[in-house]
């Protein structure tokens, strides 16, 4: 499988999430993608990383979402591709209109960088489906505008769009283990169609022992196994 | 023509930098300042023709397109010769 990994001017974990998917995970390659592309060249999969593309000017991920690469990316989705945003790629895909709702001011105030535990749940997609709904994963989260926000939480819940949620590392969903006061512990989502998938925390952070941890790479065997057409649990 | 454009936080959304803003009032002996809302305020110069009402179209336009996240955010214009 070979990914895009999309490039924004303040991206950051870009070279994170191209070492993971064109290394640590086996049968993957992956290349960068510029912003100023206005198509994606062949690939089976997107990851837009972190980061503060464009300085974060006049909101976080508004001007990200308005660039070239983004019309590719519109188009890469609508046929189905699967599509990851990670932190300021979540709040691009919400600006872009990819994914509802909206990434606020961590209710804190602080910049909050840290590890976190992330309950796995909701539909499958090609992101989550390998792994075990109930899996407790141990990610990284580093942001100053994360807690999610939506209009009609009630149709996420349902259609069983909440992915991953901010809980303690039994798993429990706690306001104590909420790092930014999203929205009953919201820490990433799907779209509709389950191919698009935004989170906060880092995957590709923790995607290597020597890192520290290798929970995230779940997201990214996932996707492998996907494409592998094995259903296979990693 | 000059569009001023306001740009605030819906109602029901949390805003903590405004709390923390009305908190430093309070300290600061304005115990008066019960609440403070922050929003943006953005200046735009305009060039072309067109009537006012295509203009006021065209920043309405700018305004849910870019200027705004309609989500959590509103949004009001006032056009200056």
């Amino acid at each position: 499988m070979q990914v895009a990994v999309i490039r924004f001017p303040g991206s950051n974990c870009d070279r994170d999430a191209l070492h993971v998917l064109g290394g640590v995970v086996a049968g993957s390659s992956a290349r960068f993608a510029w912003h100023k592309d206005t198509a994606l060249g062949a690939c089976d999969a997107v990851v837009i990383p972190g980061g503060f593309s464009y300085g974060d000017y006049l909101r976080a991920g508004a001007m990200a979402a308005h660039s070239p690469i983004l019309g590719a990316v519109k188009e890469f989705a609508a046929r189905g591709g699967p599509v990851l945003g990670i932190c300021n790629g979540f709040q691009i895909l919400c600006e872009a209109g990819l994914l509802d709702g909206a990434l606020t001011r961590n209710a804190s105030l602080h910049f909050e960088c840290r590890d976190v535990h992330v309950l796995v749940e909701g539909r499958p997609t090609p992101w989550t489906a390998a792994i075990p709904a109930g899996r407790v994963l141990r990610i990284p989260i580093a942001h100053a505008e994360g807690r999610f926000v939506h209009d009609d939480v009630e149709a996420l819940e349902r259609e069983g769009r909440v992915l991953f949620r901010y809980a303690d590392a039994a798993g429990g969903i706690t306001d104590g283990a909420n790092p930014n006061g999203s929205l009953r512990n919201i820490a990433g989502i799907a779209n509709r169609a389950g191919n698009v998938v935004g989170l906060m925390p880092h995957p590709e952070r923790a995607s290597e022992a020597i890192l520290g941890g290798t929970d995230g790479r779940a997201l990214f065997d996932s996707l492998a196994a996907h494409f592998a057409g094995s259903p296979a649990r990693v | 023509m000059t569009a001023k454009v306001y740009v605030t936080l819906k109602r029901g959304v949390l805003d903590p930098q405004g709390q923390a803003v009305a908190h430093a009032l309070g300290r600061l002996g304005f115990a008066e300042a019960k609440d403070a809302r922050i929003g943006k305020y953005i200046e735009l110069t305009l060039d072309g023709g067109g009537s006012r009402e295509e203009v006021e179209k065209r920043v309405d336009k700018m305004c849910r397109d870019l200027l705004a996240n309609l989500v959590i955010e509103e949004y009001r214009f006032e056009l200056v010769d």
